[in-house]
């Protein structure tokens, strides 16, 4: 990473903080949590296509099994809500164990299509099972008390709970990227069969990072389904999968703010236009489109690139542009 | 004469019907600087993937060590002490000099699977990657981007990387491929010295470069052992001169 990009991103992270602390105060807070738990999703999936190039269409199934389980057990077994979230995110996390085993065998179109299948199992599944409440899903799910002290009913003490776990998750996937571990996904991601020929049993790396993004996505649903105290089959539909990419594309993959400015993007979007019905879908590609050929690195990847550009122009600067995300 | 640290019996690949490669043995001498020739098809990169296991053998047995590893993941060959590199420059381009090497080095540190540590933990390799970048004569391009060597130093990036391993044998395919007058008396100097306390198992097209640096040669035509020897006796055999030389690549 350059100094102009580390500077930048140091810089970019207080600010976002700040704006995230006064935000619901002139935001509807729903909203902020809404989007707050999105941009969790979408770094989590980030985690996978941006630094080991694998690209799932299938991540609707851990955000949904995560939204399911807590509601599920807040709800009929009465759990307080941060059991409740655990339970969501380790059911998630051992759905990426058995998913991501059958998965990375393959790679490129064939990864997509495995994992969009074995999602479209855990719909059938929500849809068939008793538990999950068909097609009403589990509706009225209690807010509680988290830790027994902090009443989660109150808006902001909910936003700062769900702040908290966005952070939490976010501070998680910034460690993995900049870890011993990230380190070999990265050299995994350049150049697989060199990885290999250095002694890496790439296949168990891989798998490691598949489940920590799913337990993150089934983090990011198990709030979620709090913040709207409802989990429905909209959560495991492929749809969900599709939005996650298109956020992830939309705000830069690869890089860290990406998948948060991409997730508060399409999530106001589809908020404000929200009265022109099902316009949102046509609109949405449209601007999907747009942003493709447009700018192809995302919002956050072309505001990189130009800083890049004008850091290797300035004069004196030696180091030369790097890929987004280092 | 020393003893045998890698050999194939009968080594077969076949690919759709196409013998690739077809009942070679090959027995490489501890200590020794081999050499892979053969004209362009004849088999020679995927003995080296037969043999580091990134292809599955039809038929043979490969042993390191007196050691059947003919069942073994190329990764586990790789920990054995067999490390290879490709025909096109394997760096990671998008990582630094010193990080290329040291993602070699940092898997005996144990820690590649955790992910809650910070990366700082392998700065204490940083010392070892220098070494090695300055053994093969990259001191200075430390935080340069691997993409952004010329192709020759992308070699020598390679061969440190390598080496940071400290290999008991290492599989070069087509070292010189690419390299200019300069870059290759380099590289063949410093595979010299690699090959002072290792074994080296080389495909190389350059024949002045196999001539100085061989100590056996084999010749692979059409997936077949032509001949085997050292330089004398193969450039003097008739068959290799007509069905090797002849194609012009001498
Ligand atoms: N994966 C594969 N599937 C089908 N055929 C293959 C495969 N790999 C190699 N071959 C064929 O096997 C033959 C030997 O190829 P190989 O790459 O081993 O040759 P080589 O001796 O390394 O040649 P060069 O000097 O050009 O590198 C060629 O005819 C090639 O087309
Ligand atoms: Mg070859």
């Amino acid at each position: 990473m350059t100094n102009g990009t580390a500077k930048l991103g140091t810089w970019a992270g207080a600010a976002l903080l700040a704006v995230a602390i006064v935000l619901p105060f002139v935001v509807y807070p729903v909203f902020v949590m809404k989007a707050l738990c999105f941009a969790l999703f979408a770094c989590a999936f980030n985690l996978l296509i941006g630094y080991v190039g694998l690209l799932s269409f299938g991540h609707a199934a851990y955000f949904g099994i995560g939204s399911y389980v807590t509601a599920y057990t807040v709800k009929a077994w009465a759990l307080p809500p941060e059991l409740g979230i655990l339970l969501g995110t380790a059911v998630a996390a051992l759905l990426g164990v058995v998913f991501g085993w059958l998965a990375i065998r393959r790679s490129g179109i064939y990864f997509a299509m495995v994992t969009l299948a074995l999602a479209q199992m855990v719909y059938f599944y929500a849809l068939q099972s008793p538990w999950t409440g068909g097609e009403d899903g589990i509706q009225a799910v209690p807010r509680g008390h988290l830790l027994g002290i902090f009443d989660l009913n109150e808006p902001l003490v909910m936003y700062f709970f769900v702040l908290g776990i966005f952070l939490l998750g976010f501070f998680i996937i910034h460690r993995t990227i900049h870890s011993p571990f990230g380190n070999v996904l990265k050299a995994i991601r350049e150049n697989e069969p060199r990885a290999i020929s250095l002694g890496y049993k790439t296949d168990q790396y891989k798998l490691l990072a598949f489940v920590l993004s799913a337990a993150l996505s089934g983090l990011a649903g198990s709030t979620k389904s709090l913040v709207f105290q409802l989990a429905s089959l909209t959560d495991v539909y492929w749809t969900m999968s599709g939005e996650v990419v298109l956020m992830t594309l939309v705000g830069g993959l690869g890089t860290v703010f990406g998948p948060v400015v991409g997730a508060f993007i399409v999530i106001t979007m589809e908020n404000y236009l929200a009265r022109y019905g099902s316009w949102v879908t046509v609109i949405q590609g449209i601007v999907f489109v747009l942003c493709v050929l447009a700018f192809r690195r995302g919002v956050v990847g072309e505001i990189i690139a130009f800083v890049q550009r004008r850091t290797v122009r300035a004069p004196g600067a030696a180091t030369p542009a790097h890929a987004p995300g280092e | 004469m020393s003893e045998t640290i890698l050999e194939a019996e009968g080594l077969t690949k076949e690919f759709a019907g196409f013998t690739a490669v077809n009942n070679v043995n090959l027995a490489v001498r501890r200590g020794t600087i081999h050499a892979l020739i053969g004209p362009n098809g004849a088999g020679k990169t995927t003995v080296f993937n037969l043999l580091t296991k990134f292809l599955t053998p039809s038929a043979g047995v490969i042993r390191y060590k007196g050691r059947d590893i003919t069942a073994m993941r190329p990764a586990d060959v790789a920990r054995l002490g067999i490390v290879r590199s490709f025909q096109i420059s394997a760096v990671f381009p998008h990582l630094t000099v010193r990080e290329n090497v040291r993602i070699a080095l940092q898997r005996e540190l144990g820690t590649s699977f955790h992910f809650w540590r910070s990366e700082k933990s392998l700065a204490r390799l940083h010392g070892r990657a220098d070494e090695l970048i300055a053994a093969v004569g990259l001191a200075g391009y430390e935080d340069v981007l691997a993409v952004e060597l010329p192709y020759g130093r992308k070699r020598a990036l390679e061969i440190a990387t390598t080496l940071a391993l400290d290999p008991e044998m290492l599989l070069l395919d087509e070292p010189m491929a690419g390299l200019g007058h300069e870059d290759i008396d380099r590289i063949s100097a410093l595979i010299k010295k690699v090959a002072a306390d290792r074994t080296v198992l080389m495909v190389e097209h350059n024949l002045s470069v196999v001539a100085t640096l061989s100590d056996t040669i084999t010749v692979l035509t059409r997936g077949r052992v032509l001949a085997e020897g050292d330089y004398e006796t193969v450039s003097n055999n008739p068959e290799v001169r007509e069905a090797y030389m002849g194609t012009g690549h001498a």
